[in-house]
């Protein structure tokens, strides 16, 4: 239907909608991008003005480590939600049909439980007197006995708990644990739709499974590999929860920078222009993945 | 989901494999490194999750070994009143933005599927920003916001934000509705001399009507869920119950927390599975029929 023709149903229904998401939506987008330009007063007050100097701000020494570190870690924990995600989602799209659903169905299911439940969950995983360092001490004490039965006693000597919880570590787990089912996803999404042929053809033709996944699978997955991992990059570079709850003094993030500028330093312009650039980073990296997924469609993989 | 019924029923031509029979070439999932490599994501993806379930029951503050079940956490958590009061909070605030984004979100999934209009694929774009930019930026937006035009942080400004960014959920849901329905079941109404709005209530909308359950239930479940933006727009005495959890959080890890969080996953898993069991059940009728 052309909206010219109808022009009054066509205005009841998209009006009320649209006009919701310009005031509380656009318009404070709209207000924290015109503060990244503003200067900060000496109590935190706002002076409107266009200055590059929060942006500039960013820049320095001091925040571009954070910034650094924050694409570091989520980088890191998209390589392993990858490592993870990859076998799993060939796995499935290779399992018999009835297992399909069930299996895909498995591996969603955290994805409906709370981020703050999943992250919290962790804690007591990795914690000094957690799950893990439980079970390395049973493991320890099992040995001991071991030693002391054979006459060794004190070989072992006391179990020291690892450091898991309040380090780059942890968060790097929690990390991969939200973004896997967001890997898996597309990753199942191009497996599936894999033409098997050329699979079945390497085979034949003498290559064995690595050579025919690394020279067949993954070059053929490639457009499903780069769209998941660009989404769960921009999902783990914009988290702040996860460095909040699992993270120390040595992991913080750019979330929790923003968040910081916004709450007890009360600087929003830099605040404002720091949620900017992860703004920017976002739709650039969806641009990216829209033209990747426009020239896999192209040539028709 | 369609795709795959289809395939099954394709391949159940085939023999079927047998127990005893070694797994063909591309059978990876018959593989034993690949039973180890779904057996070893199960439990990285489930352990953290179980654990917290089952130590809520558990009677030891200590939460790391079992003493015994005890149903004593959830009745601490019952009977904490600033969690009760949060629960309520929430409940209130999910209540009455679904109400609200379901409206407007299904009818601006009808717009965008049923009109033409110039600057379409701008406007489905900006539609969807809310679900694609990071919470981060969106709740710190929000509190300029209501900052800079005098709203006190309270429950209205939590309940505007949660409308602004489940109503584009609501909308793909019913849009994708939409992408089923018969258009010439209208003609055929409006013929038979039912006027447009008629024709909407008595036609159109019972077919939709799966979609908008399915994007209300959604609705509430990202609004009970959400903790990022209601952290930014959330004042004193306005506490909703995944922020109170956090503070909880943040002052000790007690079975408490638990039991409150054991309630929260069971409450947003009964709503999504709802959620599914509207789709497939009407999709399945529709087939038959």
């Amino acid at each position: 239907m052309d909206w010219k023709t109808n022009k009054l149903p066509f205005g009841i229904f998209l009006l009320p909608a649209s006009t919701w998401l310009v005031i509380f939506f656009t318009v404070p987008l709209a207000v924290i991008w015109v503060y990244s330009f503003a200067e900060r007063g000496p109590q935190g007050q706002i002076y409107l003005a266009i200055s590059f100097e929060n942006y500039g701000r960013a820049l320095e020494w001091i925040h571009l480590g954070i910034i650094w570190k924050s694409v570091w870690m989520a980088a890191v924990a998209t390589l392993a939600a990858l490592l993870i995600g990859f076998p799993l989602a060939l796995g499935i799209a290779f399992a018999p049909p009835a297992f399909k659903s069930p299996l895909l169905l498995i591996v969603i299911l955290p994805f409906w439980t709370n981020l703050l439940i999943r992250t919290y969950a962790w804690i007591a995983v990795l914690r000094s007197r957690g799950f893990v360092n439980g079970g390395l001490a049973w493991i320890h004490d099992r040995f001991d006995d071991l030693f002391t039965a054979l006459g060794l006693p004190d070989l072992l000597g006391r179990f020291t708990p690892l450091e898991l919880l309040y380090n780059k570590t942890a968060v790097i787990i929690g990390l991969t644990y939200i973004g896997l089912p967001f890997l898996v996803l597309p990753l199942y999404a191009t497996l599936e739709k894999l033409d098997r042929r050329y699979l079945e053809a390497s085979l034949d033709l003498g290559a064995g499974q690595w050579r025919t996944l690394i020279s067949v699978t993954v070059p053929l997955a490639l457009p499903g590999v780069v769209s998941g991992v660009l989404l769960v990059f921009i999902i783990s570079l914009g988290n702040f929860l996860v460095a909040d709850l699992l993270g120390g003094t040595d992991s913080y993030m750019i979330g929790n920078l923003i968040a910081q500028e916004f709450g007890a330093s009360r600087d929003w312009p830099f605040g404002a222009a720091l949620s900017f650039l992860v703004m920017y980073t976002t739709f650039a990296i969806l641009w990216v993945r829209a033209a990747v997924a426009a020239r896999s469609k192209g040539t028709g993989v | 989901m369609s795709t795959l019924s289809s395939a099954s029923s394709a391949l159940a031509a085939r023999p079927r494999p047998r127990r005893g029979d070694l797994p063909t070439p591309l059978e990876y999932a018959r593989t034993t490194w690949m039973k180890l490599v779904f057996l070893a994501s199960f439990v990285f993806l489930y352990f953290p999750i179980i654990t917290l379930v089952a130590f809520s029951f558990n009677d030891s503050r200590r939460n790391i070994t079992w003493k015994g079940f005890t149903l004593d956490y959830y009745e601490k958590a019952f009977n904490n009143d600033h969690l009760h009061e949060a629960f309520v909070n929430s409940m209130i605030v999910a209540g009455c933005s679904t109400l609200v984004s379901t409206v407007l979100g299904a009818m601006l999934g009808i717009a965008l599927y049923r009109f033409r209009f110039p600057f379409k694929g701008a406007i489905d774009g900006w539609i969807h920003l809310p679900i694609v930019i990071p919470e981060i930026c969106m709740g710190v937006a929000m509190l300029a916001f209501f900052h800079l035009v005098n709203i006190p942080l309270g429950l209205f400004t939590i309940t505007a934000s949660h409308i602004a960014f489940t109503i584009p959920f609501v909308a793909v849901v019913v849009r994708a509705r939409m992408g089923g329905f018969d258009e010439s079941l209208e003609e055929v109404s409006e013929d038979l001399g039912a006027n447009r709005w008629q024709t909407f209530w008595n036609v159109t909308f019972p077919y939709l009507r799966p979609g908008v359950i399915a994007g209300a239930l959604l609705a509430f479940t990202l609004s009970i869920d959400d903790f990022v933006i209601t952290f930014f727009t959330s004042g004193p005495g306005s506490t909703t119950f995944p922020i109170k959890i956090y503070s909880m959080v943040r002052f000790s890890v007690t079975p408490e927390v638990n039991a409150a969080s054991t309630i929260l996953i069971v409450l947003t898993l009964g709503l999504t599975i709802a959620a599914m069991a509207v789709q497939s059940r009407t999709g399945r009728r529709e087939r038959v029929r």
